[in-house]
């Protein structure tokens, strides 16, 4: 059993699935009266969010109240981190509270790598800067299997900003665990360095790609977000932020977005996925966000049962005397990973 | 997961009879020895079905919650036969109660079992909580908890195929299969067709590989 979860990559194909499976389990508790297992109780797990986030946050708060565990969130504004504490002082004096497991959220890429140098706890990452987001990645793995069944064999394409994507890398690691095949779509500017290595047919033709003509038939297709906010310092100059990695939103919209007639490409049974929040007009349309096949919100139910199979796994048994530290991570290249103090 | 069929007992009852020989015997441990065979186990079961509907006057109300792994196979087997013995459709479920254990801070996680409510929930009907072996009581106590968060049944009983003491809580089972006096490095270790191929119940000693029955 792993003790942190930081990357798609410290997962097995056995745990994976058994964290799958679990949350199948988990799931089954919202049609039920009393919303609550008392599997953490006595426990206290702290979100500890560095950057703006709804579903992420509110979704690691639901999922450990459920399992009863006493749930505590610092936000970066309105703490001392606004006043300049560093990440190392935070997450010390967090820890010294007395935390049974602690959720981060970081702009910078290897943050929740670093934390776990300092504290004792499980620490599970919710995403670091443009690196990994583990539990977005078991959470569309979890939606896709409802939807199409066991993924081994599936051919799913992921498109837009992959550069600045900490979903696409968890995604890619973990279906290719999961057995499934993973083709990467985006302009050539926002194709992340090093992605040769990381075992993914990559196009830069969006619709080539849906009607299966780069890699044979599509089964799912995920949309990114633009991520405005990491493309540059002209982030408050609306069109401006974008300078560099295409000339204009409308010819980002017209070449990546999904529009109506992009979706029609698809095979009927394939669905679509976005991990949010969505840019309507930009990467994804209103017609495809709202469409009987967008699974946008699948994925944001599924967010509670899979962070609370998540919680579950590394928190059960915490207390064993000596837990085996978890193995060497397995890594994307092409993301410097490195915090300071 | 579909209703499975009865397995059948063995058909052969000619006196030189012999039972085919379990595929796992050469490979057990010296001090394993069986204490219930196929057609025990069935008879056995036979025997609570019929207790069940004597007791609860004809199962009306009644479900039976099988406790995963084991347990669930047991309540179907009930259900099966209180149908064909009284015509009575009983209703069936099963309730894990992983997340109820009160070990969960000690011992690395497990998987996750099946929690499948009854059509028509719990809430004032007679649960019957079926597992395969009684031992601290533990389980039983997590189930109880469990049952709590599911409804308000009108009263719980529990069936048990087989009793092997060494409670550590107030609890006793209404159905027991078999009273079975151990010792308790002994382990007690019941196989069943549809989860391990074959039925059986067994004792070994020392051995800690067992596989179920330490509940």
């Amino acid at each position: 059993m792993i003790r942190h979860l930081l990357s798609a990559g410290d997962l097995d194909a056995a745990t994976a699935r058994e964290i799958l499976d679990s949350a199948e389990q988990m799931d089954a508790i919202q049609h039920r009266q009393v919303k609550k297992l008392p599997a953490l109780r006595g426990r206290t797990v702290v979100n500890l969010f560095f950057e703006d986030s709804t579903r992420t946050r509110s979704s690691f708060e639901i999922a450990g109240k459920w399992l009863s565990a006493d749930v505590v969130n610092v936000s970066a504004k309105g703490s001392s981190v606004s006043k300049g504490e560093s990440l190392r002082d935070t997450a010390l004096t967090v820890a010294a509270l007395g935390v049974d497991a602690l959720v981060i959220r970081h702009p910078s890429s290897g943050a929740a790598r670093r934390v776990t140098e300092w504290v004792d706890c499980p620490v599970v990452n919710a995403g670091d800067g443009t690196h990994e987001h583990p539990t977005q990645a078991l959470l569309d793995a979890f939606t896709l299997r409802r939807r199409l069944g066991e993924l081994a064999g599936r051919h799913v394409v992921i498109v837009g900003d992959l550069t600045h994507s900490r979903v696409a890398r968890s995604n890619v690691l973990l279906l290719g665990l999961l057995g499934a095949q993973v083709t990467l779509v985006a302009p050539p500017t926002l194709m992340p360095a090093g992605v040769h290595s990381w075992g993914c047919t990559t196009s830069w033709d969006l619709d080539a790609t849906l009607s299966g003509k780069v890699a044979g038939d599509v089964d799912a297709v995920m949309m990114l977000r633009v991520q405005r906010e990491r493309m540059g310092s002209g982030s408050s100059g609306g069109g401006k932020a974008t300078v560099g990695y295409f000339p204009t939103e409308r010819e980002y919209a017209i070449n990546y977005g999904l529009s109506p007639a992009r979706l029609r490409l698809l095979p009927e049974h394939a669905p679509v996925l976005h991990p949010g929040p969505m840019n309507r007009g930009l990467e994804i349309s209103s017609v495809a966000a709202d469409s009987p096949r967008s699974l946008v919100l699948d994925q944001v139910r599924a967010g509670v049962a899979v962070r609370m199979a998540v919680l579950y796994h590394l928190m059960a048994g915490s207390d064993e005397p000596g837990r085996a530290e978890s193995s060497e991570p397995r890594q994307l290249s092409g993301e410097g990973v490195g915090v300071r103090a | 997961m579909p209703a499975q069929p009865i397995p059948d007992t063995p058909t052969d009852l000619s006196p030189g009879f012999i039972p085919p020989a379990v595929p796992q015997s050469a490979a057990r441990p010296a001090g394993t020895k069986t204490v219930l065979q196929p057609d025990d186990i069935a008879r056995v079961l036979d025997r609570i079905a019929h207790q069940i509907l004597e007791k609860t006057s004809g199962g009306e109300g009644v479900v039976l919650l099988g406790i995963p792994t084991r347990g669930e196979p047991l309540a179907r087997r009930l259900a099966e036969r209180i149908a064909a013995f009284a015509g009575v459709e009983v209703g069936l479920g099963s309730l894990d109660i992983t997340l109820y254990r009160d070990d969960l801070r000690t011992q690395a996680s497990r998987p996750l079992g099946r929690t499948v409510e009854p059509a028509g929930g719990i809430d004032g009907r007679l649960v019957i909580l079926v597992d395969d072996v009684l031992y601290s009581g533990r389980t039983v106590r997590a189930a109880l908890d469990a049952l709590t968060d599911l409804g308000r049944p009108r009263a719980v009983q529990l069936a048990v195929l087989v009793d092997r003491g060494h409670r550590q809580l107030p609890i006793r089972a209404d159905y027991v299969g078999k009273n079975l006096p151990t010792a308790a490095e002994e382990q007690v270790r019941v196989r069943l067709a549809e989860t391990d191929g074959a039925d059986e119940v067994s004792i070994a000693t020392g051995s800690k590989t067992s596989t179920g029955g330490t509940s």
